[in-house]
Parts: structure tokens; C-alpha cells; sequence
């Protein structure tokens, strides 16, 4: 609620004591602006004139081709399993560490943040040497006929190992401030642990919570260099859209590939749209709150 | 319905937060837990709540140990110091959760629900706010909205922590008032913790003075006040003037004050200091009646029923309250010299908290129109303090 304020009182027109004057604010505005364009606008565009370039139906034949299909189908399962699985860690990692009091509480976030600390492609090698056919548990996997490597599991579970910090980090600050206060009161007036979940916490997450699961979506979506070493590249069997994308892009099939890629470049821009959309009802319902209490006040 | 706790001995990591407490709260009274922050008041509070659990001893209800039960069926009101409402329900959903909560068989049906949530936010005289949301509330009204929560479960016993601590200063007074005469109406055994010594002293029919996780004192407001039972006690209920000395042979020296002190016959001295509270105090131009001491004037603060002065000795400040008429009568200046005379002190002896427990009380024999006669004055340099 402070940049509410603040912006606020920014706004009149007189200039204040921390103002820049005019040429400086406006090199500054332009300075952001070009950078802006040249490295997002310039490419976004790039990518839809190259998908294209060819016309519509070639396009549309492009995204329509089977393998094409099957990386969708595949990207949108491993999307599917990933992010509820995330979901539930995050929200009941985040009430541990939020709510109670325990041994070995800064080890466990250091563990949430791991994934965001090694590089994706190690994640992915960490995956090959467990389950891979020389791997640790290589052996026994394949005595008992399960693969996981360059196979589907693989694939979901490199994306899950990966996707795992979004929701908890989401969380966590929101949930460390709020404190457990609400949640005593609760439970001195007799709810359990379930009620309590539902009637009193989940309404004060739901936005972060929401927040957390379209980044965790997004990037469980667009997650590359972990499941490329663990896919094994099987047109059609564990090639997810970024993986297909690469090899169109590989043999020389420019078009099909900048086609495959403005899928995945419209899904970034649903979840801009959906993540700003979230941000703005959880400011305003804040702000709302705000403005009532100070207008009760002048009372 | 009585508390009675026993005992009870808590620590967090290394802080021993209390020691060996024991407490009797009987049926219906309304008492305040006071004390500085970090005396343990409010982990009593929660310990008698249940939302923790004291490493030894235990908490009765009515005689039935209660230590071990849940605090979901402690039946227990709760009040928290930042009121911990819920924030995404509204007013009325607030008080009425605790009703919605329960088992089916116990909860009463949606009409019975809202007559009884209707009748509580009109006790608390909030009726007319039942949709809005706990953002959209004062501070004030906050404060009601979570006590009618805590007394819509008909709590047997209400429990409170620091309930006004974050009020101004005006709410504040009125919401004590306004605390006191409903519990006089609902006579719910009741529990409230605060730092307030005033708020203690006005709201409580007794206070139990706690200090580092002990109870220093336990009586009803005037008893703690007039006669407290340790300097600790004594310095927390409000300003005081200490006089160091020493104590022997059934006397106190302290500087120039001597007083009868009956406690300690033996010829061995000790060290110990006396107390004098800023109201206790007289102050005039001669010292004709000896049993007193000269100080400069310093300061004077007219603002207030009481006129406060500020005095110097050559030890340190001596703060007196007077009541207008005789300061106007007295017209002292600044920088003059005023001979003052304390009317009552108290004497503890220093170094050995359990001589301290039983206070020592000294009055001057005779109050009347020449309070200090009795008293020789010894020629040691006056040694006086004041601690807050």
C-alpha cells in the first residue's frame, strides 16, 4: 500500500525537491524505451513475420503437423502434472516454514531455491546420472521395465525439479508477514486444521498463490535446456514445443520453427496479460480497503 | 468459572520467559496481568489460553486440570493485540465463525446464528457495520469486532492481550471505560495483559506486577499502589524518588532521612533505599521541622490537574507534585532553593529479594500539621535518586 501512497503524492504537478528537470527525465524515458524495443519488441515481432512468411496455411500446417501436435500434447501434460504437483509443495511447504517453528528450517529453504540455483542443464545430467541406463538406479529400472530417461517421466520430472521454487517462493514472504495470528484466532474459536485452511488462509494467498502458479505454468511450458538432456529428442514421443522447435530450427526449416515458437511466444503473452491482471486485482482490492478506511476515519 | 495456575515455568530457546509462576484468578473478576514488556505476561496469557504449552506445570478451569486439552476445547475467548481479524470476511462473518465452526450437531441453525450475531455487534455498538470488511474499520472498532468474536463462542473465561495497546490515547480511555462496564454486565472471568500501569489501575478489580517472568505482587489497584511489596513494584506504578542509605539497629539512614525501621533490629548495617512518590513530597521555604532536605528548583510543568516540579540536590533530581492551590500559594521561582520533606517512604532492604517481600511500609507518626518533627536529621550528605 506504501507505492500507492507515495505514487499518489508524486503526482501533482509542481515539481518536487527529488524531480529531475525535463531533458534528463525524457533522455532517461528514451534511453528505457530503446532498449525496450531492441530487445524485446524487435524480436517478438521478428518471430510472428518469420512464422508467416510463407502465408497462413503454411502456417497453420506447420503447428497442424503430427509431430508438431504431439510436442503440444506432450508440453501441455507435463504442464498439467508439474504445476498442481508444485502447487501442493509450494502452499504446504510454505505453511511449514511460514507457520511453525522447526529444526532445520533455513536448510529447507535453501533446498526450495536449489533449482533456481543450478543451471537447468545440470538438473537435467542430475536426472540422466540417477535413471539413465548406467545411472544409479539404471540397472534396477530397467530389471523391472521402467524407463524414465529420454522417455516421458523424464521429461515431467525434469520439468517438475525445475518449476519447484515458483509457487513456495510466491508464498512464503506473503505468508511470513502475514504471521499466524489469524490462524490462532481460528483455532481458539474451535475450527480445525482444514477449516481453517480453507476459510482463513487460502483467501489471503489466493492472489500471490495465483501469481506463483502462472509463472510456474510459464515456465514448466517453456522449460528447454533440463528436458532437452533428459528427452533424448524422440520426434513424437518425448519432444516438447521448445525441443521441436529446435530441431525445425536445426533443419533449416525456418518457417515451421518460427511457427512452433510463436505458440510458445503467445503463451508468454497470455501469462503477461493473466500476471498483471492478478497483480492489479490484488492491489486494487487492497487499495479499495484502504480508501474506505481512510474515508471512515474523516468521519 | 476460576483459573488457577500452578507453577508454570516456560522457556524459548535460551530466554526463560517464566519462572515458577503461580496464579489464582477467581470466579467473575476482571484482572490484569502487568508488567514490562519481556516480564512474560503475555506468554501466561497464552499459556492459560492453550496456544502454548508451559514446559512444567499446569492450568486448572475450575479445578480440573486443563493442561493437556486442546485449545479448541478450552472454550476460551481470545482477544490479540493486533485483533487478528479475518481479513477477507466481514464484520459479521467474523463474530459469527465461531458459531459456524462447530460440529454439526452443536451448531445452531442460520436464523439462531444471526440473531446472535446481530445482538453481540449491538452490545459492541457496531451493528450498523456488520458488511463492511476489518480494513475498512477504525482502530477502535477493531477492537470491538474481535471482542464480540471472542464472546460469541459464550467463552468461559475471556482472555485479552494488551487489548488497547494500539489506540490512541483518547479511544483508548473510552474503550476501557467501555471494557470495564460491560464486564461488570457479563461478569465473564477475564484475563487482560498490559504495560499501562494506569490502565491496570483503573480497569482491574486485581494485578498481578510480573518482572522477568515472576510474579512481583499480587492485590487489588490500591493495594498494589499504596502498598507494593518490592522496589520493583513500587518504581513500575509510577514516578518515584529513591534515597539510598542503609538500614541498622531497627533504624534506615538514608542521607539525611531517618526513619524507625523495626524490620531489621540487628546492629549489622545493610544497604537499602527509600521510596517516595512525587505527591509524597512536601515542599516550603524553611526547615524549621527538619526531616527534610534543600533542593533547587528547576523545572516547573503547570500543565495538569497536579503542578510537577523538578528539584535538584547535589545527588541527583527530585521530582514533586502539587496541587494547584498550594503551588499558587507557594509561588516558587526557578533556581530558588526549597527545603522538601517526603511525607512516606518506603524502606527495602537491598540485596535480599525475599526480606523485600514484605513491605516496609514507613509513615510518619504524625501526619497532622507537622508531619517530620519526629524525625532527626543526620548530618551524611543526602544521597537522592530518582528512578522512573
Amino acid at each position: 500500500m506504501q507505492p500507492v501512497l507515495s505514487s499518489k503524492a508524486a503526482a501533482p504537478t509542481e515539481r518536487g525537491a527529488l524531480t529531475e528537470p525535463a531533458p534528463v527525465r525524457w533522455a532517461l524515458i528514451g534511453v528505457a524505451l530503446g532498449f525496450l524495443s531492441l530487445f524485446l519488441l524487435v524480436p517478438l515481432a521478428a518471430v510472428f513475420t518469420q512464422a508467416f512468411e510463407k502465408g497462413v496455411s503454411a502456417y497453420l500446417s506447420a503447428v497442424r503437423e503430427p509431430d508438431a501436435w504431439s510436442a503440444i500434447r506432450l508440453t501441455l501434460l507435463t504442464a498439467g502434472i508439474a504445476v498442481p504437483l508444485n502447487l501442493f509443495f509450494g502452499v504446504a511447504a510454505s505453511w511449514c516454514i511460514a507457520k511453525f517453528e522447526f529444526p532445520g528450517k533455513n536448510a529447507l529453504l535453501s533446498l526450495i531455491d536449489l533449482p533456481f540455483a543450478i543451471s537447468p542443464v545440470i538438473s537435467g545430467v542430475i536426472f540422466v546420472l540417477l535413471f539413465g541406463r548406467t545411472g544409479l538406479l539404471g540397472p534396477w529400472l530397467a530389471g523391472h521395465g521402467v524407463k524414465i530417461v529420454f522417455a516421458v517421466p523424464g521429461v515431467v520430472l525434469a520439468t517438475i525439479f525445475v518449476t519447484f521454487p515458483f509457487v513456495a517462493r510466491e508464498l512464503i514472504p506473503l505468508m511470513q508477514a502475514a504471521g499466524s495470528e489469524e490462524e490462532e484466532a481460528a483455532r481458539v474459536l474451535g475450527a480445525g486444521g482444514w477449516r481453517i485452511f480453507w476459510k482463513v488462509t487460502l483467501p489471503n494467498i489466493k492472489w500471490a498463490l495465483l501469481y506463483g502458479v502462472i509463472l510456474c505454468n510459464a515456465r514448466a511450458m517453456g522449460e528447454f535446456g533440463a528436458v532437452s538432456v533428459v528427452s533424448g529428442h524422440v520426434r513424437g514421443l518425448t519432444n516438447t514445443l521448445p525441443l521441436h522447435v529446435e530441431i525445425l530450427y536445426n533443419e533449416y526449416n525456418f518457417q515451421a520453427a518460427f511457427a512452433v515458437a510463436s505458440l510458445l511466444t503467445l503463451l508468454a503473452l497470455v501469462t503477461l496479460v493473466a500476471k498483471s491482471l492478478v497483480e492489479w486485482r490484488g492491489a486494487r482490492q487492497l487499495a479499495a480497503g484502504e480508501a474506505v478506511l481512510q474515508g471512515g476515519d474523516a468521519r | 468459572m476460576s483459573i488457577e495456575v500452578r507453577n508454570i515455568t516456560k522457556s524459548f530457546g535460551s530466554f526463560t520467559a517464566l519462572k515458577d509462576v503461580s496464579l489464582r484468578v477467581p470466579s467473575g473478576e476482571l484482572v490484569a496481568l502487568l508488567g514490562p514488556s519481556g516480564s512474560g505476561k503475555t506468554s501466561l496469557l497464552r499459556i492459560i489460553a492453550g496456544l502454548d504449552r508451559p514446559d512444567a506445570g499446569s492450568v486448572l478451569f475450575e479445578g480440573e486440570d486443563t493442561t493437556r486439552r486442546d485449545v479448541r476445547q478450552r472454550r476460551v475467548g481470545f482477544v490479540f493485540q493486533h485483533y487478528a481479524l479475518f481479513r477477507q470476511m466481514s464484520v459479521f462473518e467474523n463474530v459469527a465463525f465461531g458459531l459456524r465452526v462447530r460440529p454439526r450437531r452443536q451448531r445452531p441453525a442460520e436464523t439462531e446464528i444471526r440473531s446472535r450475531v446481530g445482538r453481540l455487534l449491538q452490545l459492541v455498538q457496531l451493528d450498523w457495520l456488520g458488511d463492511r470488511l476489518p480494513s475498512q474499520l477504525s482502530g477502535g472498532q477493531r477492537q470491538r469486532v474481535a471482542l464480540a468474536r471472542a464472546l460469541a463462542v459464550e467463552p468461559k473465561v475471556l482472555l485479552l492481550d494488551e487489548p488497547f495497546g494500539s489506540l490512541d490515547a483518547k479511544v483508548r480511555q473510552e474503550l476501557r471505560r467501555w471494557l470495564r462496564r460491560l464486564h461488570d454486565e457479563i461478569h465473564v472471568t477475564s484475563v487482560f495483559v498490559t504495560h499501562d500501569q494506569e490502565e491496570a489501575l483503573e480497569v482491574a478489580d486485581r494485578v498481578v506486577v510480573m518482572n522477568q517472568g515472576r510474579v512481583e505482587q499480587v492485590g487489588s489497584p490500591q493495594e498494589v499502589f499504596d502498598r507494593p511489596a518490592t522496589p520493583f513494584v513500587m518504581s513500575f506504578l509510577g514516578t518515584v524518588n529513591m534515597f539510598k542509605g542503609r538500614v541498622e539497629s531497627g533504624k534506615a539512614l538514608l542521607g539525611s532521612l531517618t526513619f524507625d525501621y523495626p524490620e531489621h533490629p540487628q546492629a549489622e548495617a545493610r544497604e537499602a533505599a527509600g521510596y517516595a512518590r512525587p505527591h509524597e513530597i512536601e515542599v516550603g521555604r524553611d526547615d524549621a521541622d527538619n526531616g527534610g532536605l534543600w533542593a533547587t528548583l528547576q523545572g516547573v510543568n503547570a500543565a495538569g490537574s497536579l503542578v510537577k516540579l523538578e528539584l535538584r540536590t547535589g545527588d541527583g533530581p527530585i521530582q514533586v507534585h502539587l496541587p494547584r492551590d498550594r503551588y499558587e500559594a507557594l509561588a516558587p521561582r526557578i533556581g530558588e532553593p526549597l527545603y522538601v520533606r517526603p511525607t512516606r517512604v518506603r524502606v527495602f532492604m537491598e540485596g535480599e529479594p525475599e526480606a523485600a517481600v514484605s513491605p516496609a511500609a514507613v509513615a510518619p507518626p504524625a501526619l497532622g500539621g507537622d508531619p517530620l518533627s519526629a524525625f532527626p536529621v543526620s548530618r551524611v550528605p543526602v544521597s537522592a535518586e530518582r528512578s522512573a
